[in-house]
């Protein structure tokens, strides 16, 4: 059975939050093929590499299938009757605000609901944060200075629709793959179209702007500020917008007295800049997280929001200010108020009214008064005790959280850790005490927001394997243990929907943003149907867009302007710590890697976790291309390849953050971000950690090959899943006394054939491992950084390969090189090749002769910058 | 006038010489005088014809109609008696009489034969000749045969005889088979490989005597006592210059004729290549350096000046099946490092000896076709250093690699 006869599923993609449609249909076989969804609004069919490559994701390798307590397998009732009672008993002893959930974007919202609903109205505590408070909550909270409400105010039609888009510390061509794909559609549609890109680094995004501001880390308020005094000084202010406006004098005043030279922009571009977004009508300002994961977060967004509304380019059709958000849900579990600072449905958990109203709605016994926990503080909190019970939820807080060692100490140091993930191989569930098997996202069913406000459906595509539960279900029966039968006999996803609908009727009579009650009554069929909808879906509004009428949520209906001053992220580079740490995501990458890592072609991009370095700052520390670096400040240290690239400033570092103990132990880079966070949003600095950068000098350094996984022991070591099984780089500061028993450990094979070649003086060791004529495994050591084809040498596992440890394609064969388009397998060499003997000259031409970038067009950036580079050299020549 | 060249010997030295001699303009009577009743042959494929992998007459050289082409008077089957070097006069063993002007020894060499108890018996013998080749050929299948010598020629003969079903036991003294040509390692491949065509192998085997009955070898008894049964007994131990004609004569020697640069004897008349010669202090058991010295020898024949220079010698085993290659100083030592691929999986292993990134040293086993590059190398003294990760791979992998790859 192929799967064909299977029907197709629409769902949603759960990776970042564009919130892509997808049709899934089973194989058969566990697995799935996966195609996008041209009905979807938000990607009207077309998929990224991430989510084209959701197939190879879903198989049932590495699942936590049954409870485990203690590390020991158990039955639900076991473990549940646990996690109540323990909860229960810390409650009582330590009262509600000893207990926390740290739950995620990743959840549906219906799981989020009832997660929220299960601490704030009936543990009684607000102490449930969300990872989104590392990805969003400077928007929110900027949002709700701004606006009073987090409300986003326009769609992805405006991306459509503008004249002039702006990037801000967003590479969208990486992080949001489908929205870059159709802006750069809608730049071919209509050429006058611009885009400026504003980030320090010179990003994927950045090919075919028409403006790279490399401004200096964190001076975006400095710039929007340089903007908004410019605006004014130009008489662009919307005088008929104005009154709905409060605070523009301050603003004003404060812009002005800003400087735009902390900037460390050339004043012929800013004035590029400013002339041309105060002379285009129709703007959209896209941000992300080079705006929100700074001690100046939410300050930022203010100085962004301020100038669209000074303006009055907001919520009409081409512009708009416009968030856009990591996950898949980071946008429902705002609205569900799954931040320790939000109540529920946009309500405030601190407005006595709004309290009542949904104490009254949920029947709940208590009710917190005040905000709980962020998730700095929180797990600060788990490090003093004052924390004795907490429940993560489908997230990786001992990578993820800034000073990420002391979290994860913290964590280990809790007196009851429970964890629900779908694997017990993360960082976080292995400290856990009770871990319980989650249904994943193939097979879970509820409802996600993306960030344009489009809720979608996520169906189940895949049979639920072993003795895993939906996240809701779960949270639901721990919630009737503790006593609250009536208020947890949830049966369905649909079922919770109805009553969160309900209760965002009530947010609606409060005059909030976020009314879903249109969907209060939805059947049960109808919900299983239901198509993407923007909110709200209610009596008196659905979807469109907010604020063109004027109309704010505070109390007086009018926006506020923020005034707000340049500050410089919290640490500032010294003689000890020279360099600025940048963080952040990769294009075939997701968070920590716990789905995409089970993917050969997304693992094949960036198989190794880097750092890139300015070329002037490698040469000046004597660093060369593929040495291994070591990062490091009072936190910790981490060990990474180097990547070479003028991409980044001098003095600049970038990190991808995807590497955990899991995939690459020392790489873990969040160790080295300091746990300083915007004093409003909460929100860590995870883009600006001052270290120190050294050549990390092993006394040897490997690459293995294997048809199965393995854990290496070894100073420095990173991991990935190929095609034919597994690939590794690995250094160490100590030859083992026998690289054959030292290799045989690594991989299991005691008794496998060997093959070795040893140059012993030079510290050459390379062993092959066969068995009945099929290479196993096979390591290559060296003194230098090892010089073989690894793309070529990760395909052989399983193959007779005799000359594998030759490290290199027959002669006469060419090696594709690192692997540019995922979807295909086409590598950089075999693209340079194209372009220098076919003569291709444009990324279309390369497309049709070797297919690369033809699918989900994630790459299409990076082939560009190769034709650049080889024009570039042509012309040189 | 033309004057008259002898040349005693017409080995596979003696061939080359005279191939070299008839692209130059004829200025000798020449005459050969060899004591095998035939001409030239190429002595080193005895073990193809043994194994019955080639014929005879594919390994003959130089037949009748040659000679007759070339002019040449041939004394087969004759020995030289005297050699009056006074008179320039050889006499051979039928009393014919031979003047010369310039007189060629290539008169190679003799198989050592140790001085065994019983190594007279009849069923004892070397492994030199086509006629030893012959005996060893007439063996029935399941006779039984003794080798005596796991070098390369006993290796050959026992491989070659056991193709014919003969059961054949290798004694070697030391410790392991060819070891002037390879490493333990590859050695002991070489074993399992010869044990696995039903060869029985004996090393650090020291021999006492040979058993017999009415003059016929029965078994080589061994110092610990064991009597290795045969019905024929191949001494394959060494050789030694044949040097008896050139000392009766008064030519200096040592373990061979003595030869200058200029192949040329104490006496600047007489001439001497190949296997009989000793040039400063080295004698010569392979092809290579043989041709050279026949080369020379023919240049100096025809008036012109050259100077022999021992070159770079290889080893290949003919056996087929058994690839090896040899050349150098692969035992190593102070200041070599070693490359060393290993695959037995494959019977293949390959090492190589380098000082100061040069390679000094091979040994090949299993697959060989490198050797000639590897050899190649060694001989021109290459800087290795910018393919040794890839070297050990041979020619196509290091010449590939030589243009780099990006970690």
């Amino acid at each position: 059975m192929d799967g064909s006869s299977l029907p197709e599923i629409r769902s949603t993609c759960p990776y970042c939050g564009v919130g892509c449609g997808v049709l899934l249909r089973g194989d058969g076989h566990g697995g799935l093929t996966v195609r996008g969804d041209t009905d979807h609004p938000a990607n009207k069919g077309r998929l990224c590499s991430k989510g084209s490559a959701l197939g190879e994701t879903v198989g049932r390798a590495g699942r936590l299938t049954t409870p485990l307590v203690n590390g020991a397998p158990s039955d639900w009732n076991s473990a549940l009757d646990l996690v109540a009672s323990t909860l229960t008993r810390t409650i009582a002893e330590h009262g509600p605000d000893s207990v926390a959930f740290y739950v995620s974007g990743q959840l549906l919202t219906e799981d989020y609901y009832v997660a929220n609903k299960l601490m704030k109205g009936f543990i009684g505590s607000a102490n449930i944060d969300t990872n989104s408070r590392l990805c969003m909550a400077s928007t929110v909270a900027g949002h709700k200075r701004a606006f009073g409400t987090d409300t986003v105010p326009g769609t992805y039609e405006d991306l459509d629709e503008a004249d002039l888009v702006v990037l801000v510390g967003s590479n969208l061509a990486w992080c949001h793959p489908v929205l870059h794909q159709r802006l750069l559609a809608a730049r071919k549609a209509r050429p006058q179209m611009k885009l400026v890109v504003i980030d320090p680094r010179r990003t994927a995004s950045c090919d075919g702007a028409d403006l790279h501001l490399a401004l200096k880390p964190g001076s975006d308020v400095a710039l929007f500020n340089g903007l908004l005094a410019q605006i004014a000084a130009q008489g662009a202010i919307d005088g008929d917008f104005a009154p709905h406006l409060d605070g523009l004098e301050a603003a004003l005043a404060s812009a002005r007295a800003d400087d735009t030279a902390q900037t460390g922009l050339d004043p012929a571009s800013l004035g590029a800049f400013f002339d041309l977004w105060i002379g285009t009508k129709k703007v959209v300002t896209v941000f992300s997280q080079g705006v929100n994961q700074s001690s100046s977060g939410t300050d930022k967004v203010n100085a962004i929001l301020n100038c669209h509304l000074v303006t009055g380019r907001i919520g009409k059709p081409g512009c708009g200010p416009f968030s856009v958000t990591g996950q898949p849900n980071a946008m429902g579990g705002r609205e569900v108020g799954g931040l320790a600072n939000m109540l529920a449905c946009h309500l405030d958990l601190e407005n006595p009214a709004h309290r009542d109203a949904v104490k009254q709605f949920w029947s709940a016994p208590a009710m917190p008064e005040q905000a709980g926990l962020k998730a700095v503080d929180l797990f600060r909190a788990v490090a003093q005790k004052r924390i004795k019970a907490l429940w993560i939820i489908h997230t990786n807080p001992a990578v993820t959280l800034p000073d990420a060692s002391a979290v994860r100490t913290a964590i280990e140091g809790c007196d009851f850790v429970v964890v629900s993930d779908v694997t017990g191989a993360t960082d976080t569930a292995r400290l856990a005490d009770v871990l319980l098997p989650a249904t994943a996202w193939a097979e879970k069913s509820g409802t996600v927001t993306n960030s344009d406000r489009t809720i979608s459906r996520q169906r189940a595509a895949l049979a639920p394997p072993g003795a895993t539960r939906p996240d809701w279900d779960t949270l639901a029966e721990v919630g009737r243990r503790m006593g609250w039968a009536g208020a947890f006999d949830y049966r369905s996803p649909a079922q919770i929907f109805r009553e969160y609908a309900a209760l965002s009727g009530i947010a609606g009579a409060f005059g909030r943003d976020f009314d879903i009650s249109g969907l209060s009554e939805i059947s049960d069929t109808d919900y299983e149907g239901m198509p993407p909808q923007r909110w709200p879906v209610s009596a008196t509004k659905t979807g469109g867009r907010f604020f063109a009428d004027g109309q704010f949520f505070h109390a007086d209906k009018k926006a506020r302007l923020i005034a707000v001053r340049n500050s410089a992220p919290k640490h500032a580079p010294d003689a000890e710590r020279p360099f600025l740490l940048n963080t952040g995501r990769l294009r075939d990458q997701w968070h920590t890697m716990t789905r995409t890592a089970l993917s050969p072609r997304l693992s094949a991009h960036r198989p190794e976790p880097f750092a890139e370095l300015h070329p002037a700052d490698a040469a000046a520390l004597g660093i060369g291309q593929s040495d291994l670096v070591a990062l490091s400040n009072e936190l910790g240290q981490v060990i990474v390849r180097a990547q070479i690239t003028d991409a980044v400033a001098q003095g600049q570092i970038f990190v991808p953050m995807h590497w955990t103990g899991e995939t690459a132990p020392t790489a873990r880079i969040d160790t080295l971000v300091r746990a300083v966070t915007d004093p409003v949003s909460g929100q860590p600095e995870s883009k600006a950690s001052t270290v120190s950068i050294s050549r990390f000098a092993a006394r040897w350094y490997g690459f293995a090959i294997s048809t199965d996984g393995f854990r290496p022991k070894a100073e420095y070591w990173a991991v990935a899943k190929t095609a034919s099984g597994t690939r590794a780089e690995l250094a160490g500061m100590s030859d083992p006394a026998d690289w054959e028993s030292w290799a045989r450990d690594l991989f299991g094979l005691p008794h496998a054939s060997l093959q070795s070649v040893s140059d012993e003086t030079r510290g050459l060791h390379r062993l092959a491992f066969e068995q009945d004529g099929r290479l196993l495994a096979a390591l290559f050591i060296s003194r230098e950084p090892v010089a073989v084809m690894r793309d070529y040498l990760s395909s052989l596992p399983g193959t007779d390969a005799p000359e594998a440890l030759s490290g290199r394609t027959p002669p006469n064969r060419p090696d594709p090189g690192p692997i540019i388009c995922s979807c295909f397998g086409v590598g950089m060499n075999t693209i340079l090749a194209a372009i220098e003997t076919d003569g291709l000259s444009d990324v279309d031409a390369i497309g049709a002769a070797l297919k690369a970038g033809t699918n989900c067009g994630s790459c299409r950036p990076e082939i560009a910058a190769l034709l650049a580079r080889a024009s570039a050299r042509e012309a040189a020549e | 006038m033309r004057q008259k060249l002898v040349i005693v010997g017409a080995g596979m030295a003696a061939g080359r010489l005279l191939d070299r001699l008839s692209a130059a303009p004829a200025r000798y009577d020449i005459t050969l005088v060899n004591a095998e009743p035939r001409g030239s042959y190429n002595r080193i494929m005895l073990s193809p014809v043994l194994a019955g992998d080639k014929a005879f007459a594919d390994i003959v050289t130089h037949d009748e109609a040659w000679y007759r082409a070339q002019g040449i008077t041939c004394q087969f089957g004759q020995r030289v008696d005297t050699l009056d070097r006074d008179g320039k006069l050889v006499t051979l063993s039928d009393g014919t009489a031979l003047p010369y002007d310039r007189l060629v020894l290539a008169t190679g060499s003799m198989p050592f034969m140790p001085p065994l108890p019983g190594i007279g018996l009849a069923g004892v013998i070397s492994y030199r000749d086509l006629e030893d080749t012959r005996t060893m050929m007439d063996l029935r299948a399941g006779q039984r045969a003794v080798v005596l010598g796991g070098g390369l020629l006993g290796l050959e003969a026992a491989a070659g005889m056991a193709a014919r079903g003969i059961k054949v036991s290798v004694v070697h003294l030391n410790t392991h088979l060819m070891e002037r040509q390879l490493d333990a390692e590859a050695s002991a491949l070489l074993r399992t490989e010869l044990e696995a065509r039903g060869i029985n192998i004996h090393c650090g085997a020291q021999s006492q005597s040979i058993v017999g009955s009415d003059g016929r070898v029965q078994a080589l008894r061994l110092e610990d006592g064991r009597d290795l049964p045969c019905d024929l007994l191949v001494i394959a131990t060494g050789i030694r210059p044949s040097v008896a004609l050139a000392q009766s004569a008064g030519l200096t020697t040592a373990r061979g004729v003595t030869v200058d640069d200029r192949m040329t004897t104490s006496d600047p008349a007489i001439l001497a290549i190949g296997e009989c010669t000793e040039h400063r202090g080295q004698t010569f058991g392979l092809v290579a350096p043989v041709f050279d010295q026949a080369d020379v020898a023919a240049r100096i024949l025809a008036g012109q000046e050259a100077t022999f220079t021992p070159r770079e010698i290889s080893a290949k085993l003919k056996v087929t099946g058994c690839d090896l290659f040899s050349a150098g100083d692969f035992d190593g030592g102070r200041d070599t490092e070693t490359i060393v691929l290993r695959d037995p999986a494959r019977s293949r292993y390959r090492r190589l000896v380098l000082r100061d990134n040069r390679i000094i040293g091979i040994v090949l086993y299993g697959d060989t076709s490198d050797g000639p590059w590897f050899f190649d190398l060694m001989k021109a003294r290459a800087d290795v250093s910018l393919m040794r990760d890839a070297l050990i791979f041979g020619q196509a992998y290091a010449a590939a690699s030589r243009h780099g790859m990006a970690a």
